[in-house]
């Protein structure tokens, strides 16, 4: 069945199944890639989105779950005051290595800023544990969250 | 390190003829979209200057460099964009880059003899050739515009992009150059003056990585993100048993899902062609494929390890023999036996194996990142019969290597499903399919002795590796004599000297699983059981493990690096119960690095790594801001596996298949990791698996130091360390 999703500011169709998890209707149906899929249950992060600003695991979002509510993706969130200080901090403190994983990283600490302006590095443990890096960028993931903070 | 002979060659007409061929097209659909692309529709119709494989230079003064090697997080791009901008006389905001299309011939590591990333080899391949190719096009702009102005090319120097006569204030860009240029003949790479070290504007400076932005934006295009008009995408089901088949497949159930276009049964595995993944997913459960499970079905990882340690008990091949070990073992005041192992480990790279092939019965079109573009190109023309020039390999950037991708079973999977489909088709693996059908790191089983003197110095040293031979499989010709050189890499060469030294191997190949390279290779095995064992005989000697190894060392440069390491982790500062300091050394890949682990182990026998302190002497270097990433990144990926890392097997089957339970470190695990660098003029050595293998054992040493309890199997048993 269609859906009507808000991805951005601007409205899609998707004709999808109701179980169809939002990250293959982003990276498939709508062609936008900045979202990874990374292990498909929610144990990476790599998927990771904002629903109303709230992070969510696009892997395990259901297309029917959503509605109306606005859906902000790493092609986005750089326009936003938080996502553009973090997008600075990250090029500043050179994060990324292979970068695969850094959309997620991205926007679970926008999601951490929105609620938590001046993290301690136990409110960056709490939100960031869930989104993996092979690469093992987290020290400076915690540097650059810090700064963007400031 | 000796510079060995170059694969390839700078030689004007091959050079041109691949000028030629990117002008067919090749340009466009390779095309980075990187930071900076300054006017990139002018490209491919403008003639170009274009010295060598690696520079070209249009009418407009865009800079392309094409990258030899691949990128895929080790920070390689921006090196190598280093190496030829420091002699071509640019900025790195005035260059764009290309990934090179396959070609041994214009772009093999010379470590290799193809073009292939890995083995930490790049620098030390590409640190001559790469600032030589920019020196030829420097010293033919230059050349040029001495020429128009009438001039001695004496007086003139280029600059960011410019040549300029300082004398009579002219000045000319590069693109105003070019069809000058481009008529001079091209002189030979090594008659080129290279600049000198004190002359560097970019060279050892922290550039920014130029891959960076667009990674940062989630505008990078990994192979998984190909999209292509008409693409149909494939989720795959490969038989969880090595050399098992399909048996049944529900294809009416699976094609009753939405969204499901086709069905593909071929020998070892299942697509399920649809117009997205979730479609493709759902039909695949639909197809409840059943499976016949061949004559793997009982392999266990139990019967493997039993088989390596028999294995282990009978002589191997000689890897080096010094002295005579067994006289000096049966002589000395003391002796220490151990057994070590570590286990089979999943690369598990962030990005899950995928492919896109578009297959016509003529040509095939292969969209991947791959870290051995013209490997796979040949093994995809050996099977399908098509001649390599109708196999187009689009690399890309890759979500995490690690050696996962310089195998290309992937890609035959995916030229095998493609040749069945009408169109583009991109096979995605799903995450337990990638660690279940990974090729693994290979188990090895270790028995070491030593014999010390009455004053604990070591008089005798030995070492016997049995393991599955990478070698023999990946790279036969290099197979000599029975001896797998990588499986015995650094066991052979440490940095300390002992009178009697003997070190063998013995080939074992389990059955039911296939190996391969994991990044640190061998000296990510070999690492952990020398500088274990070392930590061993200090501890019979009841020395200082610092003090200890000093005495046994001869190499200023270990020394060095052993001692700032020291010295920066306050060694010998006084800790609380239960932490402890573990120190490790090591030459590898052409670099030196010594780490100081930090550790506490809690009552329940939990660790918590606090801080490791590297330092490192990896010759000149060229960003030193990624030899810190490196440093970082490769110390985690190292302690993810010392600490978590297992594969292990059951009924023929992988049992691990996500990230519970084929577990990596998380940021709430994740140490403070410290580098230090020495200065150095050697020449640069290779640096980005160092710190992978020479994690483990600070780590496990500072939990002897914390517990008393000696690690000698990886990944640590915290059960061991409880009180």
């Amino acid at each position: 069945m269609a859906f009507t999703i808000r991805v951005n500011g601007t409205k899609h169709i998707a004709d999808v199944d109701p179980d169809t998890p939002l990250l293959w209707v982003l990276r498939d149906v709508l062609g936008m890639s900045g979202t990874k899929f990374g292990c498909g249950v929610a144990l990476c992060g790599a998927c990771t989105v904002h629903i109303d600003g709230v992070p969510a695991r696009s892997c395990l979002t259901r297309i029917d779950s959503i509605g109306d509510k606005a859906i902000t993706t790493i092609e986005a969130i750089g326009q936003t005051p938080i996502g553009s200080a973090l997008r600075r901090a990250w090029l500043d403190l050179e994060v990324v290595q292979c970068g695969y994983c850094q959309s997620g990283q991205i926007m679970s600490a926008a999601a951490l800023l929105a609620s938590t302006p001046h993290p301690s590095d136990a409110d960056i443990d709490a939100a960031m544990s869930g989104n993996v890096c092979r690469c093992g960028t987290y020290q400076r993931i915690r540097a650059a969250i810090h700064r963007a903070a400031v | 390190m000796s510079e060995r002979s170059h694969a390839f060659s700078l030689d004007r007409r091959t050079f041109l003829k691949s000028g030629v061929a990117a002008g067919g097209g090749l340009v466009i659909s390779l095309a980075l979209p990187l930071a900076f692309r300054p006017a990139l529709a002018q490209v491919s119709s403008s003639p170009a200057f274009a010295p060598n494989a690696f520079i070209r230079i249009d009418p407009q003064s865009v800079v392309t460099l094409v990258m030899p090697m691949v990128e895929m997080g080790q920070g390689i791009y921006t090196a190598m964009a280093m190496l030829l901008a420091e002699e071509l006389e640019v900025g790195l905001e005035q260059v764009r880059l290309e990934h090179a299309p396959p070609d041994d011939a214009l772009y093999a590591n010379s470590v290799f003899q193809s073009q292939t990333t890995g083995d930490s080899a790049s620098i030390r391949a590409f640190w001559v050739p790469l600032r030589q190719a920019g020196a030829v096009a420097r010293t033919l702009l230059i050349q040029a515009a001495s020429q128009q102005w009438n001039v001695d090319t004496s007086t003139c120097r280029a600059q960011r992009g410019e040549v300029l006569h300082t004398a009579s204030s002219r000045r000319l860009a590069y693109g105003e150059l070019v069809d000058a240029a481009a008529s001079l003949p091209v002189p030979a790479r090594d008659s080129v003056v290279l600049k000198r070290p004190e002359d560097f504007t970019l060279i050892g400076t922290p550039a920014k990585r130029l891959d960076a932005p667009d990674k940062v934006d989630g505008r990078t295009e990994f192979g998984i993100d190909v999209r292509l008009p008409g693409l149909k995408v494939a989720a795959i089901a490969i038989s969880p048993v090595l050399g098992g088949k399909p048996r049944s497949v529900n294809e009416a159930a699976a094609r009753a899902i939405k969204g499901v276009r086709q069905i593909v049964t071929i020998d070892e595995a299942v697509a399920v062609v649809a117009d997205h993944m979730w479609a493709a997913k759902k039909g695949l459960k639909a197809a409840a494929i059943q499976w016949d499970d061949g004559p793997n079905a009982g392999v266990d990882s139990a019967s493997i390890v039993r088989q390596l340690e028999e294995a282990s008990k009978q002589p191997g091949v000689v890897a080096r023999n010094e002295g005579d070990a067994e006289k000096a073992l049966a002589g000395a005041a003391q002796r220490v036996d151990a057994i070590y192992q570590l286990p089979f480990l999943a690369h598990a790279a962030m990005e899950p194996m995928n492919c896109t092939v578009h297959w016509r019965n003529d040509a095939c079109d292969i969209w991947v990142g791959t870290q051995v573009p013209t490997r796979t190109q040949a093994a995809v023309s050996e099977m399908t019969g098509l001649p390599k020039a109708a196999i187009q390999i689009h690399n890309h950037f890759l979500g995490g290597g690690f050696g996962r991708r310089l195998e290309h079973d992937g890609t035959l999977l995916a030229v095998k499903i493609a040749r069945h489909v009408t169109g583009p088709v991109k096979i995605v693996w799903s995450r337990e399919e990638d660690i279940r059908h990974d090729l693994y790191r290979p188990y090895y089983y270790d028995r070491l002795s030593a014999g010390l003197d009455a004053h604990g110095t070591p008089v005798a040293w030995t070492h016997r590796v049995s393991g599955s031979s990478i070698l023999a499989r990946w790279l036969p010709p290099a197979f000599q004599n029975g001896l797998d050189s990588d499986a015995v890499q650094v066991a052979i060469e440490q940095p300390y000297t002992f009178p009697n030294f003997h070190v063998d191997y013995v080939r074992v190949e389990p059955p039911g699983v296939l190996t391969t390279w994991w990044r640190g290779i061998g000296a990510a095995h070999n690492v952990f059981v020398v500088e274990s064992f070392v930590d061993e005989l200090a501890h019979a000697a009841k020395q200082d493990p610092l003090t200890y190894r000093k005495a046994l060392m001869a190499n200023p440069r270990a020394v060095g690096v052993l001692t700032l390491a020291a010295e920066k982790a306050e060694w010998g500062k006084p800790l609380p119960a239960r932490w402890g300091r573990g120190i490790s050394v090591q030459f590898a890949f052409g670099s030196y690095l010594s780490q100081v682990a930090e550790v506490e182990v809690a009552s329940d026998g939990s660790i918590r790594v606090h801080r490791i302190v590297c330092a490192a002497d990896c010759g000149i270097v060229i960003n030193p801001d990624t030899i810190a990433a490196q440093v970082e990144g490769g110390t985690l990926f190292g302690l993810t596996a010392a600490l978590h890392g297992s594969i292990t097997l059951k009924n023929g089957r992988v049992e691990q298949g996500n990230f519970h339970d084929y577990r990596p470190i998380r940021m709430n695990e994740a140490p403070v990791v410290e580098t230090h660098l020495v200065k150095s003029a050697e020449s640069p050595g290779g640096f980005g698996e160092a710190p992978t293998a020479a994690v483990a054992p600070a780590v496990t040493n500072a939990i002897f130091a914390a517990t008393g309890t000696r690690i000698r199997t990886l990944p640590v048993d915290t059960a061991l360390l409880r009180l």
